[in-house]
């Protein structure tokens, strides 16, 4: 069954360090007096124009297997070959922030307004992952119940944890976004995919939510395909999963430090 | 302090109205239009270029230099127009057909701009041929090409071929980058150069135009 949710903007709006952060700014620096203006422009643009809006549908493994196979194209091994069979629960999930602020980064630079447009940019792709996160809590509560205890099914045990994989990531074909639209229908909530496997609006972030025992989402970051990863994204959310509350907490403007 | 100094100087604080006005007076006193780009627009452009590939200065603030340097760049062109004035060359860039991402492709574009280069940004989702053509019709040195999508990355190999088998490979050089191209890729498809960064893009098609 699928369900939408709709996001408050105000819990997108990643602080301004996180924005700094993702336009690669140091955490020790200050910005100076014109980029501070311009950070307060794009945040401002941001609660103006996003509409975040979710969908996600519970998937059985053997119906996750057929998808995550997708065309066939993954690269062998991966992670997420090995995780997903040993979860308690699986959803699809797509998320977006809307066409407006899409449409506004182009726009700006059009009108010769880069910096603005650039953080924008930044702000945008920090906005929409936690969008993501903010998504993931309600699946993770779907997952494990509140009361500590296990769904009648048995699955969701207290410990366990939620992390989100994409298509494009970690030897997941971006391919298997094909398989991942024809079954979870996000054009519900207003992502429509491409022929080259990209979502539009370009804000939007699409995959499956994972939730099982923590080891479950542990593994080395040593498959052939990693050496070429510039984020290495990985480790950090795999050791935020024993030091955080179940899920990631990420920056936003009423919590810069990203605590529970 | 010298004019062309004091502009290269705002320019690098990014402080687009005083470009502005400080190229206006050099213009009034009968500086040549040449001479405000090289010594004072691209002079400061330069150490902005220089800061940033030093990690002394960060994204944003090159972006408010390149809005400065458009500032005073809108008085000049008219003028370099006229003159003739020949740029560093010509750089035809685009995102590949099927990707829609662009703000990698436009940052290469500001920093080649702030470099002397003239750019001729073809936007995002850019047939291939249309990169070729542009480029024999501009008379453009190098195209340089940006994709995002492991989906999108073959559009490359064809901009690649394409040259080749018109002849235009010994003329028209090409530089490739994007999250998930590496310089390895640049290599199979036959690529000139591949760019991990902006900035390291400007430096290598500064190899590719020497």
């Amino acid at each position: 069954m699928k369900h939408t949710v709709d996001i408050p903007v105000q819990d997108v709006v990643p602080h301004e360090r996180t924005v700094l952060r993702a336009m690669g700014v140091p955490r020790d620096r200050e910005p100076g007096e014109q980029v501070a203006r311009v950070l307060e422009e794009a945040r401002d643009e941001l609660r103006s124009l996003a509409r975040p809006r979710g969908i996600y549908a519970e998937v059985s493994p053997r119906d996750f297997a057929r998808i995550y196979r997708g065309d066939g194209d993954n690269e062998r091994p991966n992670p997420l070959e090995s995780i997903f069979p040993r979860a308690d629960h699986l959803a699809l999930f797509a998320v977006t922030l809307g066409a407006g602020v899409s449409d506004r980064i182009p726009d700006l630079f059009g009108e010769g307004r880069l910096a603005l447009g650039a953080t924008l940019d930044a702000a945008a792709s920090e906005s929409v992952e936690l969008a993501a996160e903010r998504l993931q809590r309600v699946v993770a509560g779907k997952a494990r119940p509140k009361g500590g205890g296990a769904h009648a099914s048995g699955r969701g045990a207290p410990d366990a944890r939620t992390l989100r994989y994409s298509p494009g990531y970690c030897g997941w074909n971006v391919t298997g976004q094909r398989a991942l639209f024809s079954t979870l229908g996000p054009e519900e909530v207003g992502i429509r995919l491409l022929p080259s496997c990209l979502m539009e609006p370009l804000k939007s972030i699409s995959g499956v939510m994972v939730t099982g025992p923590v080891e479950i989402h542990e593994f080395e970051n040593d498959f052939p395909f990693c050496s070429e990863c510039r984020t290495k994204e990985c480790r950090a959310r795999i050791q935020s999963l024993r030091h955080e509350a179940p899920g990631i907490r990420m920056p936003t403007e009423g919590n810069p430090n990203g605590a529970a | 302090m010298e004019l062309l100094e004091q502009i290269a100087k705002e320019l690098e604080s990014g402080d687009d109205k005083a470009v502005g006005s400080l190229t206006r007076s050099a213009l009034e006193q009968k500086t040549e239009a040449s001479i405000i780009l090289n010594e004072g627009l691209i002079a400061g452009m330069q150490v902005v270029g220089d800061r940033f590939r030093d990690h002394e200065i960060f994204l944003p603030d090159v972006l408010l230099a390149a809005r400065a340097m458009n500032a005073g760049l809108a008085l000049l062109e008219p003028l370099l127009a006229e003159s003739d004035t020949p740029a560093r060359g010509k750089v035809v860039i685009g995102t590949v057909k099927g990707d829609l991402h662009d703000i990698g492709k436009n940052l290469v574009g500001i920093m080649l701009n702030g470099a002397g280069f003239e750019v001729i940004d073809l936007g995002k989702d850019v047939a291939p041929r249309e990169f070729v053509e542009t480029a024999r019709e501009t008379g453009a040195r190098v195209i340089g090409m940006s994709a995002l999508l492991t989906t999108t990355m073959p559009s490359m190999k064809e901009v690649v071929s394409l040259l080749k088998s018109e002849g235009l490979n010994g003329t028209v050089r090409t530089i490739v980058g994007g999250a998930p191209v590496t310089e390895e890729y640049a290599r199979d498809i036959g690529a000139d150069a591949y760019g991990f960064d902006a900035a390291n893009a400007v430096e290598r098609v500064r190899e590719l135009t020497n």
